[in-house]
């Protein structure tokens, strides 16, 4: 029986573990080799616990090969799953529970900063008597070097329990691991059997009986294994409220339907096409359509042209993909087409971090394309607002006639948050395409002459044929060369985003509106900049944060807000330039990409502190760097 | 009111539409080019099948032939170069109604634009795509396109041509879901309007190759065969391009081919030597993408709502 007597972790432990100790949150890891289905039983786990009514967030551990080697640190597979009494918004500092199917996956995780002192690792044995000399001479060593560095590590005979159930225990150990997890945690048995069911539906009966046999072996193991036993009190008391618990590409998938979308045009780029899989798997239901294109560009111009064509359409990407359909979004600014664009970010340049996360499309949202291309650019920086910014994008690009592109990144792609159900509308679905006949002294581009926004005609209504072109036109959309259109029609798409802009409140300030340090962020990296400065300002610091949903136009007020801090620092997942690097000074140094457009925007000496670790920020390390700004400015 | 469609009536005032309702602006394209010859055609076969103006679209990409959608006055949309494929399979996708038309040149559809060719026609939407194929870059004045023969002088290959050039009769053949390929010279109008006719009625992609003469950059990609009829192979066939006697009179070379019959297709499209005119290929039994993207158009706010609020329920907490 493992005792948790030896814990040193920071929840303090009090009293025995006959009954299960409550505690306010914890972060649990799965980790094991890809395709032991890690990620399966932290997903459910996570969905059981939001069913529960706890604060949930989930990050996946993810190889960026397919098939990396068995046993190796790189092929580390896995997902975290934090969970709380609270709202829960990020992935949180180090993990306090982990359970791990090899030894040598647990490496990455400790290079990663992912473990601290006192965290309990639930760890497979079945290596200390492996037939080859080199496996368990890696295993003990692991396990003394783990221990020597604090770890509580408990061997444990996980597979020779599931082995008594399946003759293949890669393919059930993570059931069995769920089983365990759902005791430790006191997870509601028919909650856990319901989520079983649903995951395996498609499988079929006997796949779903054989999943919950294991997992019942594991609930049965860890009662009578492990001491380690605890309760998490859901922290909503409303349970009235309906919720729903997805990932951020569900969310988006989710968004498109709820827009009343008809399309979508894709072509498979991590970490964006499972949310084309999820909107695949529905979207016959609302009568929708995914078109899978040979390629980026014809994605998107194939939306392109069902837009012209009074449909509404989105397409969803990377980075890499964006960059491809610069032409296309260039295309669709210039003939006024609206038109939704998800960039789900990873690490680059080229092919760069595939499954890892990255804030660094910002720039080429904003400029990709040639010439001069407003558009719009949102951010979303919750998972709830991958859904609702879909919505919101779609109105805006068909009311405004003008391309917007919607920035969410594999932070929010793969993380998983309940958050409130919404009331769907049929208000928010697109009206059917007008097919009246056009009053044909109206031109196809009747610019307001203050707000630059106009009427579009749909191919279909008589009188209003048009050629829609890529070129310089005029009002009639007739190509024109000469100077004084193109003069004009430059001014009448960029009045678009100063009328838009003129409809924006100031972004709202977490904290006091005035103080020492003002923190400013965009899209995933919200919750944990709030939570850092949360504590901070606990500590009665003078710090508040900025989180901006709209970088074009960039949401009004900013200059004048901050000039109430002495200093501004952009937080971000993009690379700049440390000061305090060889060869770097105010000169030559490179900011962060939301630092640049603050800085031309505002004129404020906006300061940047930004990494490109290809993980999720986490509060503790922004505690930390945001504590050492505060220092400096008080020196 | 009680299930029934509110507006039953018909058209009060029938339209008829003259060669005028289809005309759009002044085409300015140099006298004695061939996409004059197929602007003309293409309105006959408009106006010959009545076709009502606001539901026809003239999609294009770049270059002197994607010019046409300016010049016909229906809808139009004249993207960007490479992409008049994908624009024009989104048009349809979602809106089957429309009467679909694509004008591209050689460079345009076989260079910039290949990936976007070979998938669309395996797409199979029901549409019409016109390939203005003169074998040389007119727009941007005399540089080498992928039919440019070996040899010709070209302002990127002043001392000629280097490659053989490409063959978008075979490569098109030898794409799976292909339903239609036909070939035909800009300079016999009978024989145009049949071949356009007959694209326009295929359920399906109609591809017409239209070997198009430009007298400014490439004169000598069409005279031979302008001035020798012989050297082109006449296809005749019940199932291939109607054509009246007269035009059979001009080409002594004809062959009677059966259009379902592919390896016959590829053995006349194989042969440079002898290029055929006429209906090289026909499968009218090839699933038509644009039907499978149109499903569920019918759906109703309601039907929506519902299937949303069940999506919706799959991760109700």
């Amino acid at each position: 029986m493992i005792t948790p007597t030896e814990t040193g972790t920071s929840n303090v432990i009090d009293g025995g573990f006959s009954q299960p100790v409550q505690i306010s949150e914890h972060i649990i890891e799965v980790v094991s080799d890809s395709g032991e289905g890690a990620q399966k039983c932290g997903q459910t786990f996570g969905s059981i616990s939001g069913k529960m009514g706890n604060g949930v967030w989930t990050v996946e551990i993810i190889p960026a090969e397919i098939q990396p080697p068995a046993r190796s640190p790189a092929g580390a597979s896995g997902i975290r799953v934090r969970l709380g009494s609270s709202y829960i918004t990020n992935m949180g500092n180090e993990a306090d529970l982990v359970v791990a199917f090899n030894e040598q996956v647990l490496y990455s995780r400790i290079a990663n900063g992912a473990y601290k002192k006192g965290t309990v690792v639930l760890l497979e044995n079945k290596w200390a008597n492996d037939p080859q000399v080199e496996i368990r001479n890696a295993y003990s060593a692991a396990v003394s070097e783990f221990r020597k560095n604090g770890l509580i590590v408990h061997e444990l005979a996980m597979e020779e329990a599931c082995l008594k159930l399946t003759q293949n225990p890669r393919k059930g150990k993570n059931m069995f691991a769920l089983g365990m997890l759902a005791r430790i945690y006191s997870r509601e048995l028919d909650k856990c059997l319901a989520e079983i069911t649903q995951t395996f539906s498609r499988k079929g009966e006997k796949v779903i009986k054989s999943n919950q046999e294991l997992f019942n072996a594991g609930f049965e193991f860890a009662s009578e294994e492990i001491e380690y036993h605890y309760r998490i009190e859901p922290y909503t008391t409303d349970q009235s409220k309906p919720a729903i618990i997805t990932n951020g590409n569900q969310a988006v998938g989710l968004g498109v339907m709820a827009a009343g979308m008809e399309l979508v045009s894709m072509y498979p780029i991590t970490p964006a096409t499972s949310a084309s899989h999820y909107v695949a798997e529905v979207f016959q239901n609302v009568g929708g359509f995914v078109h899978q294109a040979e390629d980026e560009i014809a994605a998107i111009g194939f939306a392109i042209g069902a837009s012209y064509a009074g449909k509404t359409a989105c397409t969803i990407t990377s980075g890499p993909g964006l960059a491809l359909k610069t032409e296309m979004i260039g295309l669709a600014v210039m003939a006024e087409v609206p038109l939704v664009i998800v960039d789900v970010q990873r690490g680059g340049p080229a092919t760069g971090l595939p499954t890892k996360v990255e804030q660094a499309d910002l720039l080429s949202a904003l400029y990709g394309a040639p010439g001069d291309a407003p558009k719009v650019v949102l951010a979303a920086s919750t998972i709830e607002e991958c859904l609702h910014f879909v919505i919101l994008s779609r109105k805006l690009a068909e009311a405004f006639r003008i391309p917007v592109i919607l920035l969410t990144d594999a932070n929010l792609a793969t993380g998983v948050q309940p958050y409130p159900r919404p009331e769907v509308k049929e208000e928010w679905f697109t009206s059917p395409v007008d097919q009246s006949a056009w009053d044909e002294n109206i031109p196809a581009y009747n610019w307001d002459e203050e707000s630059g926004l106009s009427p579009r005609p749909i191919p279909g209504q008589r009188n209003g044929e048009y050629v829609l072109t890529g070129l310089s036109h005029t009002e009639r959309s007739k190509v024109a060369y000469d100077s004084d259109t193109n003069q004009v029609t430059h001014r009448m798409r960029s009045r678009k985003l100063a009328a838009l802009l003129k409809t924006l409140n100031p972004p709202e300030v977490h904290g006091d509106d005035e103080g020492d340090l003002l923190i400013v962020g965009w899209g995933s990296t919200l919750g944990a900049i709030e939570e850092a400065i949360d504590q901070l300002r606990e500590e009665g610091q003078r710090v508040s944060s900025l989180h901006l949903r709209f970088l074009s136009p960039l949401e009004p007020g900013l200059t004048e807000i901050f000039s109430r801090f002495k200093k501004v620092m952009t937080v971000e997942i993009n690379y700049s330039d440390n000061l305090d690097d060889p060869l770097i000074d105010e000169e030559n140094r490179r900011y962060a990409q939301l630092a640049m457009v603050l800085r031309a925007k505002t004129l404020v000496d906006v300061d940047c502190w930004s990494v490109v670790y290809g993980h999720p920020l986490q509060p503790g390390m922004l505690y930390r760097v945001i504590s050492k700004n505060l220092q400096n400015l008080q020196n | 009111m009680f299930g029934l469609k509110a507006d039953w009536s018909l058209e009060v005032f029938e339209r008829y539409f003259t060669l005028g309702d289809y005309a759009g602006g002044e085409a300015r394209w140099c006298p004695g080019c061939g996409d004059l010859a197929v602007l003309n055609t293409m309105h006959r076969v408009l106006r010959d099948a009545q076709m009502l103006p606001e539901k026809s679209v003239v999609v294009s990409g770049i270059g002197c032939s994607s010019r046409l959608p300016h010049y016909v006055g229906t809808y139009g949309l004249h993207g960007l170069h490479g992409r008049a494929l994908p624009l024009a399979n989104g048009v349809k996708a979602r809106r089957p109604d429309l009467d679909v038309w694509v004008g591209t040149g050689d460079g345009d559809c076989f260079s910039i634009g290949a990936g976007a060719w070979i998938h669309s026609m395996r797409y199979n939407m029901d549409m019409v795509v016109l390939i203005f194929d003169n074998g040389i870059y007119g727009l941007t004045k005399k540089q080498t396109s992928p039919t440019t023969p070996t040899g010709a002088s070209t302002n990127t290959h002043p001392v000629g041509a280097p490659l053989p050039p490409m063959n978008p009769l075979t490569v098109t053949l030898g794409i799976s879901n292909v339903s239609f390929i036909a070939q035909v010279p800009d300079w016999n109008p009978p024989l145009l309007y049949e071949t356009i006719k007959a694209a326009h009625q295929h359920k399906g992609t109609g591809f017409v190759r239209i070997l198009q003469r430009c007298p400014v950059f490439s004169p000598d990609f069409c005279k031979p065969y302008q001035e020798n009829p012989e050297r082109m192979l006449l296809l005749t066939h019940e199932d291939g391009i109607p054509m009246d006697p007269g035009v059979k009179r001009v080409f002594s070379e004809q062959r009677e081919h059966d259009p379902h019959d592919w390896l016959a297709a590829m053995d006349v499209a194989r042969d440079l030597s002898r290029p055929p005119i006429g209906l090289i290929y026909l499968d009218t039994d090839a699933p038509v993408y644009s039907e499978q993207s149109a499903h569920g158009m019918d759906i109703t706010d309601g039907e929506k709502l519902a299937a949303l609020n069940a999506a919706l329920d799959r991760f109700a907490v």
